[in-house]
């Protein structure tokens, strides 16, 4: 065990090409960092918003978006729209604090298992350098809200002793 | 007691809100004299005088229904959360505050320490040379004085205690409000954790002419005058319509100005405001990734505020990142604290 820094990374790819190049990387033995836990899509233009922002809250340090190359589409050109949704998403994700490099669209066709691993390692390490994201920190209660909670119970029954 | 008064027991209750949502029940104009009528109104600080003591006293689920409006800031509107939840029957997240944050909710762009410092140094009329902070305990001759705990993150009534519905709306239509608390009485309800409204969009409600739906550039609403007949989003206009829960009637297209989504997302929505980036992505005109980009940065400059203007509290991401967690490096360190 080292202690390296290894990040979650959530990967969305489109079963007719990008999944089919991890399915080729793997089938040829092609080596890549084992960080990215791959869940498959019909297309990449089913990769809704909610999947990414959810991927982050639940404690994704990157998220990979991976569809058939621009024109390739399988459904004709919805990678196109996943195109326009990565990029509003990263606009977002940007203004929320979330570095643009967590995120990251590839496109790779069914052949392209070598360039597919390359990308994922590419990613990782990339992602790497930007160290944890652990969103939920984010969201931690105040140190002394349950003391705060309790002396508003105190105050109010010592209220009570000065009435009438 | 109740044998004396068997009039249905009603709390209207606020916490970080704007006081809209009090407004849109007394705007059932005389008809709020039938609601006197109708209920006992054991608690309500906006109109009749009561005090928290009062309802401290009361056993608990004493109060048939409260509508609780507001986010929760503090922790004094968590401590009253708490005690309506105790004292209540039925809970209602009255507004899209106590439902999803709505405007308060977007206070988590930023954090306390820039608040306090907008609000108690940089503002053109504050007047503080000694740099004055409410404190949270004061030290007095009598006693240590309390006010209550600003927290980091502004919190939805549901994530604050359970809630047995929802009632969306900035702020909900009058009409709306006596049919919701009207039906938690007659016992004729969607099962506890619903949102009581329409499950379907704006753009079902709204009778402008829709087409397909391309567009080259975002518009602001001072940079065009739409005409009364086409679909605001393809005029270039950001309607939110097409990811907003209906109920409203579309009152803002019907006058001519785009939804701007305070009914908050429909039935099943997890995340309202990525249901706008998938709808509002789908309709640019482009499929150059610059051009794209160029379009998204020069239309939409405020991302959250216009695709999480009401649900940023409530949304997957709840807030913006703290800066404390730099670049993920002090995340940790944050955590174990």
């Amino acid at each position: 065990m080292t202690d390296q820094f290894e990040p979650k990374i959530v990967g969305f790819m489109c079963n007719w090409c990008s999944y089919r190049a991890a399915d080729l990387a793997g089938t040829a033995r092609i080596k890549y960092s084992p960080n990215v836990r791959i869940i498959r899509v019909m297309c990449s233009g089913r990769v809704d918003p909610t999947f990414v922002m959810k991927s982050f809250a639940l404690g994704a340090d990157g998220v990979m978006m991976a569809g058939c190359h621009p024109g390739e589409c399988h459904y004709i050109e919805q990678n196109y729209k996943a195109m326009r949704r990565f990029s509003m998403i990263q606009h977002t994700l940007t203004a929320l604090g979330i570095e643009p490099q967590r995120f990251r669209l590839v496109w790779a066709s069914a052949a392209e298992g070598q360039q597919l691993a390359e990308a994922v390692d590419q990613f990782i390490e990339d992602v790497r350098k930007l160290g944890p994201l652990n969103w939920r920190a984010n969201w931690a209660e105040h140190d002394d809200r349950l003391a705060a909670l309790a002396e508003i119970v105190h105050e109010h029954q010592e209220a009570l002793e000065v009435l009438p | 007691m109740s044998e004396n008064n068997p009039k249905p027991k009603l709390a209207i209750y606020w916490a970080a809100s704007c006081g809209g949502c009090e407004i849109s029940i007394l705007a059932v104009n005389e008809k709020i004299l039938d609601v006197a009528a109708a209920f006992d109104i054991v608690f309500w600080p906006c109109a009749t005088d009561g005090k928290v003591h009062d309802v401290e006293k009361m056993p608990d689920g004493y109060i048939d229904v409260c509508l609780f409006n507001g986010s929760i800031r503090t922790s004094e509107q968590e401590y009253m959360a708490q005690l309506m939840r105790r004292k209540s029957k039925v809970l209602v997240a009255f507004g899209s505050c106590a439902s999803e944050g709505c405007i308060p909710g977007l206070a988590n762009m930023n954090t306390r320490e820039e608040i306090f410092d907008t609000v108690y140094r940089d503002t053109p009329s504050t007047e503080n040379p000694q740099g004055l902070r409410p404190q949270h305990k004061t030290e007095m001759p009598e006693g240590t004085l309390h006010l209550p705990l600003f927290y980091d993150t502004v919190r939805t009534l549901g994530q604050t205690v359970n809630v047995d519905y929802y009632l969306p709306g900035c702020p909900p239509e009058a009409d709306k409000i006596w049919d919701a608390v009207g039906a938690i009485l007659a016992g004729k309800l969607p099962p506890p954790g619903s949102v009581i409204g329409a499950n379907t969009t704006v753009c079902d409600e709204c009778k402008r002419t829709k087409t397909e739906k391309k567009i080259k550039a975002f518009k602001r609403t001072w940079e065009v005058i739409p005409d009364a007949e086409t679909c605001l989003l393809e005029q270039g206009l950001i309607c939110c319509g097409i990811a907003t829960r209906a109920g409203c009637g579309a009152l803002c297209p019907v006058v001519n100005s785009p939804c701007i989504g305070c009914h908050g997302g429909n039935e099943g929505v997890q995340d309202y405001g990525s249901r706008l980036m998938t709808a509002l992505s789908s309709v640019i005109d482009s499929n150059d990734p610059d051009e794209i980009d160029a379009i998204i940065a020069k239309g939409i400059p405020d991302p959250v505020g216009q695709l999480y203007r009401f649900t940023l509290a409530a949304s997957l991401l709840r807030r913006k990142k703290l800066p404390a967690q730099g670049n993920g490096a002090a995340a940790a360190a944050t955590k174990a604290s």
